[in-house]
């Protein structure tokens, strides 16, 4: 069952990486990495019901915050072209 | 302080939950853990009714399924649209004005109609907001204000 | 395990992939940026809650299912979130949300 899930979320990762490839603009790629990074967080919660380890839903917890975290900075940096700005209001 | 409490009760429950383990070790890096965020959390001053807003925890319950539902819904909609071969989309981006009072409520409008597939806020000016809609059907489905008075009811008066 | 709870799992896993696949399509074809936020934002809201509510009737009632909730939790907050934050990065950047005649090429 999860063979199948697994199958299906594969093919969308290869589609987001072929959007990846092609993107024009760099907010194309980063929409399509965003979307290729949330699909990694299903892959990981399927193979560790495929395998048994349940314990690797810990992991995919944290990538789905880390995926967040770093695409938000990413859009940071080519907004502001930098990390360190603060937002309006704080210097 | 109330919401203080409130966090304290929150934080502990993921902690025992997410860790799994029931011991004295564990329970002391909890409790330090839980301290540590909520001193943090205290002297960011993000324990508010923006940053923890409990009170409209219990409207959760009525405002989510029947978002999941518009989710479903504009969800078999966009899928018809991309899947069929001459890809029926007509872009528009149009200002909607939020009825909401508070920035959690308008936070909430605006996050239902990025999460609702078809339609997209690009921009928030004040209560107006701006939106990406991919067909006609749903930006009329937003310009109604079904999915605005939901959003001012689940936001409720405080 | 029940074999009709199977069968259920077996649809929500299906239909979850579909959606993820269509989503995959749509990012792929659709021609301009802001409309491929729709495609990825299907892929996004469809594609997951389907598959981990499959793993939760599997699960049970468990921490496991606790751990699956929450990371469906955190997948809701921060994907329109995320979002919005392109849709207004790509703007500010100059992608012309509305273009009749753009081409991805």
């Amino acid at each position: 069952m999860f063979v199948a899930a697994t199958v299906a979320i594969l093919v969308t990762m290869v589609l987001a990486i072929v959007r990846t490839l092609l993107g024009p603009t760099v907010y194309d790629r980063i929409l399509a990495v965003n979307m290729f990074g949330t699909k990694t967080v299903l892959l990981i919660a399927a193979i560790a019901f495929m395998s048994g380890r349940t314990d690797l839903l810990d992991i995919a917890l944290v990538y789905a915050l880390i995926n967040f975290i770093g695409i938000v900075a990413v859009l940071k940096f080519f907004e502001y072209g930098e990390f360190s700005r603060g937002g309006r209001g704080r210097p | 302080m109330i919401r203080v409490l409130s966090l304290i009760f929150v934080l502990s429950a993921v902690w025992l939950l997410l860790s799994g383990h029931y011991d004295t070790v564990f329970y002391g890096l909890g409790a330090v853990s839980v301290a540590l965020t909520v001193w943090v959390s205290a002297r960011m001053k993000v324990i508010d009714h923006e940053g923890h807003p409990f009170h409209i925890a219990g409207r959760v319950f009525i405002y989510f399924p029947w978002l999941f539902w518009e989710i479903i819904k504009s969800n078999i909609d966009v899928a018809r649209r991309v899947l069929s071969p001459s890809l029926p989309i007509s872009p528009r981006v149009f200002v909607v004005q939020a009825s909401q009072k508070t920035a959690v409520g308008r936070t909430i409008y605006a996050n239902s109609i990025t999460l609702t597939p078809g339609t997209v806020t690009i921009d928030v000016r004040g209560s107006e907001l701006e939106v990406h809609a991919l067909t006609e059907a749903s930006a009329e489905g937003i310009q109604s204000g079904v999915m605005d008075a939901h959003a001012t009811r689940f936001e409720g008066t405080g | 395990m029940d074999a009709s709870l199977d069968l259920v799992c077996w649809v929500l896993i299906l239909v979850g992939g579909a959606f993820g696949i269509t989503g995959g399509i749509g990012i792929v074809r659709m021609p301009s940026f802001f409309t491929r936020i729709h495609a990825a934002g299907m892929a996004e809201t469809m594609c997951a809650p389907p598959i981990l509510l499959a793993m939760m009737i599997q699960a049970g009632w468990s921490l496991v299912t606790f751990k699956l909730v929450l990371i469906l939790i955190f997948l809701f907050l921060t994907s329109p979130t995320a979002s919005h934050a392109l849709a207004k990065a790509a703007l500010h950047g100059g992608v012309p949300p509305v273009d009749p005649g753009a081409d991805d090429r």
